[in-house]
């Protein structure tokens, strides 16, 4: 049994999740600064407060999973990354209490929105320069990082920092028009479609990007017989942007939500395609950077037996929030 | 200027765990309260309790998100600013972790929602059980964390290969020597310090005349907790110091400032502990205390600090003076505890106002003592990160010193924005108090949110009282 291999997969399920699950969160905070009225700033909180805690704990799942599994990956990374790390962990301060204060707050909640509002783009941002981080490699020497703070900091992680936004931004509105009524739901329907549109840009040049600047990304994808494989990947993502433009030009609610979940599984699985078996490109793979096959095994049953039952249960509360948050409702506690 | 970068790290980490924990050791009283009010509204109908489990949700709610946020921190700090530590202790203690996510952490989250927002959506009977399961969430989390700190503070079940701890035996990793004793401390904590604070609010009601109703329930409910948990936090304190005795010697030595082993065990009830010269000045002794509470014999001897190097020892000014505030706030909390139980049981209890005066102001024991108790038990395994097997000197992350001071001067600043406004916030839902109609459940009903009591916010909020 691969143990890493299986580890591999179940951490990309987690770190997958997150992105998903508080991708359309941090959009949500992302689009503040389209809305008009409070009532609408507090309608589109609602329609995610009960579920953004339990959303962003899929990020402690990916970063803690990592350590569990690949520990010395999670070193590099962690080191290597600190300072897109640090940033985006005190957005993520700010955006999560953000919540509860803002409707505490009396005369201070514009600060409080705004702290929603910056937290979430800061931690997209950021999120977006780990990643570029990580496709465009980190410099080990004897197992641990051996560069500087700022080696990630290059065009193509801003390039990568602004298409987390722009995809973010794309998932909460499609959220948005799913779980919404009213000025808040049509206002999102149109800023999907530009949103799309951005998006399907950024991937494009991403796409490109990559195989021009790194070497091993173009064989990856270029050579055969690579290529006979991979060549669905693009078509594939083109055709969901354009059945996600169809469904929210035909005022479908909940289609283009699943149309922009597909989007971003893709640009991940390309990604994935991009940068595996190295967990930390160029140098160390997902079976150097293992933990020992007691952990890993250990850990495997836990996780076996608990993912079912926290999925069960997740789904359960989704259910219980189901049907949407009208226009002037928001939820008080 | 030269810093050290580990130093600096060293810092960042206990800041960043000192802000965590004040939130942590408070939702997992408070929540365990909640979860009981809510049980008893259940079973008995009284509105009182629905109300009571409503307004502390409302202050519950702040606490756990700052407790999330700062937890979210320091499950990256490991790896950001310790990844020695990390890989070095990364298939022990990474599993943990893991277990603490997966059954702790998940289940708390995701019923928090139906916690917070689940009236009028859900059954009462769901609502209930929303709230217990946050409540055995933060139960289950401490479980674990504290198996990770105590592996780290007595490691056992392992072995070492290629310079990193390896699994042999997950169950000795887990039940290590002073895990049940490290656990049986925290938990009681929590509840004594969630305890100590809905007795401040009721006291604060009852002397302005507030909720008179309400404040008298929770000063009943919290001094029939705290006058058995009280007492019994010292009984465990007692046998934890006993154990950490036999396997932390050195800390014992430091939290009683002990140099020599032949030595008089006096307990110093203040000193000040000269680490250079090794030896104490302006002592102000019980003569044998140290040696009757640790040794249960008035000549016993133990470890004192000069059996070991001045480089494998803890910081003992720190540790001896931290170990003081907690027994001292202890001590207060005991006494408090008790006093309160005793008046209670004669009928004057509401009426005797100095004794409310005393416990309002007093919703902070539980937090000092706490903070004091974990910088006795970390400070104290320095200058080991793993006792005995690795130094925090060796532990630390590839990072220079100034990408550390930066960050350490922003998570000051944030921190001391977020959280100080966080306890105003908490504060002024306190003010506030218990208001709004009782709310009756739907029968399962479908998507209404929850006008009522979003009218009596509003109607609070507006009245500004």
């Amino acid at each position: 049994m691969d143990l890493p291999l299986i580890w591999a997969a179940i951490i990309g399920l987690a770190v997958a999740m997150y992105v998903i699950l508080d991708g359309f969160d941090l959009g949500i905070g992302i689009l503040f600064p389209f809305t008009v009225k409070e009532s609408e700033r507090d309608q589109m909180v609602s329609s995610i407060a009960p579920f953004w805690d339990g959303n962003e704990t899929w990020l402690v799942l990916g970063g803690g999973g990592l350590w569990v599994a690949f520990p010395q990956a999670y070193a590099v990374i962690m080191s290597a990354l600190y300072v897109p790390v640090i940033v985006m962990l005190l957005a993520l301060v700010f955006r999560g209490v953000a919540f509860e204060f803002r409707t505490v707050a009396a005369t201070s909640k514009p600060y409080w929105n705004f702290a929603f509002l910056g937290g979430s783009a800061v931690a997209a941002l950021c999120q977006g320069a780990i990643l570029a981080g990580m496709i465009q490699g980190i410099r080990v020497e004897n197992g641990a990082y051996a560069g500087g703070a700022f080696d990630w900091a290059t065009p193509f992680a801003a390039l990568c920092a602004l298409g987390v936004l722009a995809g973010y931004a794309l998932l909460g509105a499609c959220w948005l028009v799913m779980k919404t009524d009213g000025a808040v739901a049509e206002r999102a329907r149109y800023q999907a479609k530009i949103l799309l549109a951005a998006v399907l840009a950024f991937m494009a040049v991403v796409s490109l990007w990559t195989p021009l600047a790194f070497e091993r990304i173009a064989t990856r994808w270029f050579s055969t017989p690579n290529i006979y494989y991979l060549w669905p990947v693009p078509i594939a993502t083109a055709l969901t942007a354009f059945a996600a433009w169809r469904w929210l030009e035909r005022g479908r609610e909940v289609k283009p939500f699943l149309a922009a979940i597909v989007l971003f599984l893709l640009g991940y699985l390309g990604l994935v395609i991009s940068v595996f078996p190295y967990l930390v490109p160029p140098s160390l793979t997902i079976w150097q950077t293992a933990a020992v096959p007691a952990s890993q095994m250990f850990m495997l049953i836990g996780t076996l037996i608990m993912l079912p039952i926290i999925l069960g249960y997740v789904v359960f509360v989704y259910w219980i929030f189901r049907g949407k948050v009208r226009e002037g409702e928001h939820y008080h506690h | 200027m030269e810093f050290d970068p580990v130093f600096i790290a060293r810092l960042q980490f206990a800041f960043t765990v000192t802000f965590h924990i004040i939130f942590p050791t408070f939702t997992i009283g408070l929540s365990a309260y909640i979860a009981t009010l809510l049980a008893m509204w259940l079973a008995t109908g009284r509105d009182r309790y629905q109300r009571l489990a409503r307004f502390w949700t409302r202050i519950f709610a702040v606490s756990f998100a700052m407790g999330v946020v700062s937890g979210i921190v320091l499950s990256y700090q490991f790896g950001t600013n310790w990844s020695q530590f990390s890989v070095y202790a990364g298939n022990v203690v990474g599993p943990l972790i893991g277990y603490e996510v997966l059954t702790a952490f998940f289940l708390e989250a995701t019923f928090l929602g139906v916690m917070l927002f689940g009236w009028g959506r859900v059954p009462n009977w769901l609502q209930v059980f929303a709230a217990v399961m946050v409540a055995i969430g933060t139960a289950i989390s401490t479980f674990w964390i504290l198996a990770a700190n105590s592996w780290m503070q007595t490691p056992t079940g392992h072995e070492i290969v290629d310079g990193a701890a390896v699994p042999l035996d997950w169950w000795a990793i887990i039940f290590n020597p002073s895990f049940p004793y490290r656990l049986a401390h925290m938990l009681n904590a929590s509840y004594l310090t969630a305890g100590f604070v809905v007795l401040a609010v009721g006291a604060r009601y009852l002397l302005a005349d507030r909720h008179p109703d309400q404040a008298r329930t929770m000063m009943r409910m919290a001094l029939c907790l705290l006058a058995v948990l009280a007492p019994l936090q010292l009984l465990i304190g007692d046998q934890h110091g006993l154990n950490t005795l036999k396997q932390q010697p050195m800390k014992i030595a430091a939290i009683e400032a002990h140099w020599d082993t032949a030595g008089p065990g006096d307990f110093h009830v203040f000193a000040w502990p000269d680490e250079q010269a090794e030896m104490n000045r302006f002592a102000i002794s019980i003569p044998q205390g140290a040696s009757l509470i640790l040794t249960h014999r008035l000549n016993g001897q133990f470890p004192g600090l000069k059996e070991v190097p001045p480089r494998d020892r803890p910081p003992v000014k720190t540790v001896f003076f931290a170990f003081r505030i907690m027994l001292a706030v202890g001590g207060f909390m005991i006494a408090a505890a008790l006093v309160g139980a005793w008046l209670m049981w004669r009928g004057v209890l509401f009426e005797t106002r100095w004794y409310l005066r005393i416990v309002a102001h007093s919703w902070w024991t539980g937090f000092v003592a706490v903070i004091a108790g974990w910088v006795v038990t970390e400070s104290g395994r320095q200058p080991w990160i793993v006792y005995g097997l690795k130094r925090t000197a060796e532990a630390a992350s590839p990072v220079a010193a100034a990408t550390v001071a930066t960050s350490l001067v922003l998570f000051v600043a944030v921190y001391g924005i977020v959280f100080a406004t966080g306890i105003y916030y908490i504060n002024r839902l306190i003010a506030k108090g218990p208001h709004g109609r009782a709310v009756e459940a739907a029968a399962g009903a479908p998507s209404r949110p929850l006008s009522s009591a979003h009218d009596a916010g509003r109607e609070a909020l507006a009245g500004g009282r």
